[in-house]
């Protein structure tokens, strides 16, 4: 039925198409190509005499001897240390993670439960703070943190992240706990358990899809962020994307932007095994916010 | 739920944010009305072969011993909003007197830090925001039409550009379009200019930007409106066809408004990621040619040595103040839409 309801005109179809291809090669060719070109020497990506250069390999072939060469790997994690920066990266990103959904959780469980007019000021409180840039708060951070001797420490941007993110994640976890029925928690109490009886056996069991989604959002707030772990972390606590953004003045100067190249590839690798498996959850997340309410 | 329990529930969240979110903003007011102390000066008088001169030298034991005293420096008022760096009252005024003519005067005060920032940040908001759903929804319409077996891969290869790190994102297209990158070199074939470079001009860098802005924002309105078109209500498309509704007719009347919600949502989280656009420009290394008011803070205090906390916590009220403007008619429809669904 529906097939003939959506037929298009051929001439449509090919506009359609023809659309949907240009994204595709849009999304997706800059990072095949820098993931190709990290393998070359910088003479080949940024080639003066040709740009076919970098696919074919002809200044690696001559600097190396062969068509690949891992030298700015070597140079970004080895030499320039970026491993310790992923360390940095994992132990925040994680940290980040499990204290948001911990806190989201139980607010969200509240708001979405309430019915309360006040549960509703504080969403619209939530939504203001989430409107925040993040420079604007760092700026109020960094004067008392100095003064307390706070500043450069990695849980000192950890609760900063989990503040940063809750506003967001608070409203995530409420739109999905609003769709788990309230009868489940409530007849809970009616057999006589508290309210965080009746929140750790019942609704806990069933409420992670929602948090699993949720979780996702953290990490990538988290992961990605570059105004709070690039101003309130010392140079030895500090994580991938303000490293990467270092090595940027340091190695233009010294010629090797390879291990710049390098480094990008290496951070975006665990983006990319993250939509991989979880592209279903990421795609309802999303739209969570919107259909939902 | 009781108003204890609720209580309980919420205080963990409720203190992270009023203490990590709130309070900062009260500090950067704060900070805002006070500026850096001056350096205490010394007269000494040094005496050579040529005779005794009296100079003026830092104290700079005295200076560091005052600013560890009181590190929020001295009270300033308002000072520091109306100065050059921020809302130049005194410039601004100088300029439309001296201008002959508003472009003169408008190019004028686009040399201002602040109204540059300005500029930049409300341009690109305002480009891209529109675009961003345009491209969207295209996207979705596309999407939703292809086979079922591509759009998963699609879809897949759709969400790069979103969950990349803006930083990372923004250098992978910045080395594409170096004069010696692939996208760089071949413009510079087609043009025949073997001097083009996106980054020299303020035009094409501006451009730049907004083409990664739409690129890395695009995704987001693809998903959620693609996620729209599933739901879209198969009887009312029928009837409107059974009563020969055309297939434009057909996306106007039935598809939009069943979309307009999501456009709203869509909308709202645009405008305050838009406005706080700031790591595409370190990213693309554009400062030269586009700041915008997030990236003048970060200015302000990255540097190691002189953090100017006094100016970067007045850009920071304005900027605070901006957002408010900018979101007040799309939280007033939220608010209402939020109350006639709960009451």
């Amino acid at each position: 039925m529906s097939d003939i309801v959506y037929r298009r005109p051929p001439a449509l179809n090919m506009i359609i198409w023809s659309l949907v291809m240009v994204w595709v090669v849009a999304a997706s060719f800059p990072f095949l190509w820098t993931l190709w070109g990290s393998f070359k020497v910088q003479g080949d990506f940024f080639s003066k005499a040709d740009w076919t250069n970098a696919i074919t390999g002809v200044r690696t072939q001559v600097e190396t001897g062969g068509a690949f060469t891992g030298n700015g790997y070597f140079g970004a994690w080895v030499t320039k240390s970026f491993w310790i920066a992923a360390i940095n990266t994992g132990i925040i990103v994680f940290s980040v993670v499990i204290i948001s959904l911990t806190l989201g959780t139980l607010g969200g469980y509240a708001l979405a439960r309430s019915g309360k007019r006040y549960a509703f000021y504080l969403l619209m409180l939530a939504l203001v703070f989430r409107a925040m840039p993040h420079i604007t708060l760092v700026s109020g951070y960094l004067l008392p943190f100095f003064e307390w001797n706070l500043w450069g420490h990695i849980p000192t941007a950890i609760i900063v992240m989990v503040a940063i993110n809750q506003p967001f994640t608070l409203w995530m976890l409420h739109s999905f706990f609003l769709n788990i029925p309230k009868d489940l928690d409530e007849s809970a109490m009616v057999d006589g358990c508290t309210r965080f009886q009746a929140f750790r056996h019942v609704i806990v069991p069933v409420m992670w899809p929602g948090v699993v989604t949720t979780g996702l959002f953290s990490f990538l707030l988290a992961y990605n962020d570059f105004s709070v772990t690039a101003t309130l972390l010392s140079q030895a606590n500090q994580t991938m994307v303000p490293k990467i953004a270092s090595f940027l003045g340091t190695t233009q100067t010294e010629g090797n932007v390879m291990f710049a190249v390098a480094a990008v590839v290496s951070a975006t690798a665990p983006l990319f095994i993250l939509i991989l498996f979880f592209q279903r959850q990421i795609v309802s997340g999303l739209t969570a916010g919107a259909v939902k309410g | 739920m009781k108003n204890r329990t609720f209580f309980w529930f919420i205080l963990p969240s409720l203190i992270t944010m009023l203490l990590f979110i709130a309070l900062p903003i009260v500090s950067v007011v704060v900070q805002s009305l006070h500026i850096e102390h001056e350096a205490i000066l010394n007269e000494v008088e040094n005496c050579g072969p040529f005779g005794c001169k009296k100079e003026l030298v830092i104290d700079v034991k005295e200076t560091a011993k005052l600013k560890d005293e009181r590190p929020l420096g001295r009270f300033n008022g308002l000072g520091t909003y109306t100065n050059r760096n921020h809302l130049a009252f005194t410039e601004i005024r100088h300029a439309w007197k001296l201008s002959n003519g508003v472009a003169d005067f408008v190019s004028k005060s686009l040399n201002l830090p602040f109204y540059r920032a300005l500029a930049f940040t409300l341009t690109y908001t305002f480009i891209v925001t529109p675009l961003v759903l345009m491209f969207g929804f295209l996207i979705a319409l596309g999407v939703n039409s292809l086979p079922k077996y591509i759009k998963g891969p699609t879809i897949f290869v759709s969400l790069l550009p979103m969950i990349v790190t803006p930083l990372i994102g923004s250098l992978i297209l910045f080395w594409m379009i170096d004069a010696q990158g692939i996208v760089g070199s071949i413009l510079q074939k087609i043009f025949d200019d073997p001097n083009l470079s996106l980054k020299a001009s303020p035009l094409l860098t501006w451009i730049m930007l907004m083409v990664y802005g739409v690129w890395h924002s695009s995704p987001f309105a693809f998903i959620v409106f693609y996620a729209g078109l599933q739901t879209v209500p198969s009887d009312t498309i029928e009837a409107a066809m059974i009563d020969g509704a055309s297939r434009w007719e057909r996306t106007k009347y039935v598809v939009l408004p069943h979309l307009m919600p999501l456009t709203m949502f869509i909308l709202l989280i645009q405008l305050m990621d838009n406005f706080r656009v700031f790591e595409p420009i370190v990213g693309f290394s554009a400062q030269a040619n586009a700041t915008s008011l997030s990236w003048i803070i970060y200015n302000d205090i990255s540097n190691n040595e002189d953090q100017f906390f006094g100016s970067a916590g007045a850009t920071s009220v304005l900027t605070i103040i901006g957002v408010s403007i900018l979101l007040i008619p799309v939280l007033i429809r939220t608010w209402h839409d939020f109350n006639r669904k709960v009451i």
